[in-house]
């Protein structure tokens, strides 16, 4: 037993389990590495393989974005830090073990749901599918295989509803050219799919207007830069209504502003795929052909309180036509077990910052805890903040021995349930680097969980 | 014709990083090295700096020039580089990225403030 004045002079050694190998679970365990001395953090995955979104949300065409995975993959080769994958908290092991075997556990398996309309033909329409489907889909997603069964890219016009960053990632990823996404780690399986693709015109449904996008101008920039696809503001009015307002912005949104209105005015010469933007319609209904396949949508036109801001829906309608609809209107984080406390209405758990409610030891960390908005840098930057608070609240804990993973590892093997090591992980990383070679691709992934443990064990 | 000269020295650099807890991180680097460059061959304690090791991705790191020093760095900023910068936290009129500026002779003595990662003091 020992109470301590600074975590380092501990003599116990500090059992921490962080639940999701994303962003915010590595720079977690980075701090607290570099915080503590005698710990032993043990990172549980649901998946074979580590991650998170970066693996399988950010997109193939932005492989810089995922050279962080070169710091993390150091973070797992610490002797003090051990990868444990293959293990879904809350269906193989019971979050209260964790709390048991730990003294430290951290909820940090990000946002695994996604909002929806609820609206008519959205279950129902063929071909209404989610962004984050059609993004597991081209990224490898064990759980989104296949779904080239339920995708169909022969039509001419397509829908996308919402307008943030994922809206442009799915954008682009339909419109670029077939050559640049080929040199990419976008599975073979959705490359095929996408080379038959006939799409021509994709409109991007906004609820709100110009001032109000959701995504970042680095996105929006890339965009207007795809060889033979120009990007078409349908109402330019509402953009060049913006130019007496943009000087008094803060400088990122007065450079995005800038932007988009110079990208409405420009003319340009007729392109052979065209990507349009239209504002203050919210979808009411998506409407099929006698196959049942969907042939437009119904939008409600809304205008803005000219004050506050908000969302009124008009009586005007107007229809847009399309073969395929995507709907892009945010994830949703869902708690790992029912007991644990969750607000459903914000889709957080209830924390004080980071601290788990009426669960001392516990904590949320990433989308789970912030919901899902923002990139990497912002979920580091919640990862550090939260990992102060541990370090600060280790200072006031009694400390007594606890057997960390040992009884995790007992209980599974009891069960005959294969764990994938950071060892493992390797070798499915290998596997897929020598697939990807033969293709001249950074990596081939593996999508059949089945088979990437048979490699990794 | 030819002519034999000894490959041109580059000149060493003295240059600090002020972190955001106030401590003063000085190192000297090499001419024609980013200062993403410095950092990690000096291996600075900067936690999270350069998470997209150079390529434009990331804004990890972003630093804070003195305007005189802002001013005479030889380039601007590309729109790509603004691009970026427009998400870092604690942006100001004389932030670059590291991984974007070059180091030269004369900035001998140069100092630059490390902004803190985070978007809050929340952490309590
Ligand atoms: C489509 C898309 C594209 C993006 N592109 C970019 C980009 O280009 N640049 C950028 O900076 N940011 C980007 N982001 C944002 C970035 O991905 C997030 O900020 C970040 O990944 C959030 O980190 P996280 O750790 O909270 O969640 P996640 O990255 O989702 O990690 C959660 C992990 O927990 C695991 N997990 C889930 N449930 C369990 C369970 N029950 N047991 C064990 N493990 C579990 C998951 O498998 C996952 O590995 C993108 C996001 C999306 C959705
Ligand atoms: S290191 Fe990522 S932008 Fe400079």
């Amino acid at each position: 037993l020992c109470r301590f004045t600074t975590p380092v002079r501990c003599h116990t050694i500090i059992q921490c389990a962080v639940v999701g190998s994303g962003p915010a679970g590595m720079y977690c365990a980075q701090r607290l590495l570099k915080g503590l001395e005698r710990v032993k953090i043990d990172i549980y995955e649901s998946l074979p393989v580590p991650f998170g979104l970066v693996r399988y949300g950010v997109a193939p065409d932005h492989p810089e974005v995922k050279n962080v995975t070169n710091t993390f993959t150091s973070i797992l080769s610490e002797d003090r830090v051990e990868f444990c994958g293959n293990i879904h908290i809350g269906k193989d092991v019971r979050t209260k073990m964790l709390q048991e075997a730990y003294h430290i556990v951290i909820l940090s398996h990000g946002a695994d749901a996604e909002r929806v309309l609820g609206i008519p033909g959205e279950s129902t329409a063929k071909n209404v599918i989610s962004a984050r489907e059609f993004v597991g889909w081209y990224n490898g997603l064990p759980q989104n295989r296949c779904m080239q069964n339920k995708l169909d890219l022969e039509c001419e016009e397509a829908v996308i509803v919402g307008i943030g960053n994922v809206a442009l990632d799915v954008s682009r990823i339909l419109l670029s050219p077939i050559d640049l996404l080929a040199e990419t780690d976008i599975t073979e399986e959705s490359l095929e799919v996408l080379k038959k693709s006939k799409i021509r015109r994709l409109t991007l449904l906004a609820r709100r207007g110009p001032l109000q996008v959701a995504f970042t101008i680095k996105e929006f920039r890339e965009m207007t830069k795809i060889p033979d696809v120009l990007t078409i503001f349908d109402q330019p009015e509402m953009v060049s209504s913006l130019q007496s307002v943009i000087p008094d912005l803060p400088r990122p949104r007065k450079r995005l502003m800038d932007l988009m209105l110079q990208t409405s005015k420009a003319t340009v010469p007729a392109a052979k795929k065209e990507f349009h933007i239209r504002f203050l319609h919210s979808p009411t209904s998506f409407n099929v052909d006698e196959d049942g396949k969907l042939c437009s949508v119904t939008c409600a036109i809304n205008e803005l309180h000219p004050e506050t801001k908000k969302v009124l829906s008009t009586s005007s309608q107007n229809t847009i036509m399309g073969g395929l609809a995507m709907r892009s209107i945010g994830y949703q984080a869902i708690p790992l077990e029912s007991e644990l406390p969750f607000d459903v209405h914000q889709g957080i758990y209830k924390h004080q910052v980071g601290r788990l409610e009426g669960m001392p030891g516990t904590y949320c960390c990433g989308w789970v805890q912030t919901g899902p908005e923002g990139v990497i840098l912002s979920t580091m930057s919640n990862a550090f903040a939260l990992s102060g608070t541990i370090l600060k609240d280790l200072k006031s804990m009694r400390i007594e021995e606890k057997p960390g993973l040992d009884i995790v590892k007992n209980y599974l093997s009891a069960q005959g349930h294969p764990v994938v090591s950071f060892e493992g992980w390797r070798k499915i990383d290998a596997e897929e680097q020598r697939r990807g070679k033969a293709k001249g691709k950074p990596r081939e992934k593996m999508t059949d969980v089945g088979e990437m443990i048979q490699i990794a064990i | 014709f030819m002519q034999t000269s000894p490959a041109p020295k580059k000149a060493r650099v003295t240059v600090t990083f002020i972190r955001h807890d106030g401590k003063r991180l000085q190192i000297q680097g090499k001419e024609g090295d980013s200062l993403l460059d410095v950092v990690v061959n000096n291996d600075l304690d900067l936690e999270g700096f350069g998470a997209c090791e150079g390529t434009l991705a990331c804004s990890t790191c972003h630093l804070i020039f003195k305007k005189e020093d802002y001013d005479r760095l030889p380039d601007r900023p590309s729109d790509e580089e603004l691009d970026m910068l427009d998400l870092a936290y604690g942006l100001s009129d004389t932030s670059r990225l590291g991984c974007q500026v070059v180091l030269t002779k004369d900035m001998e003595g140069l100092e630059v403030q490390v902004p803190s990662g985070t978007s809050d003091a929340r952490g309590s």
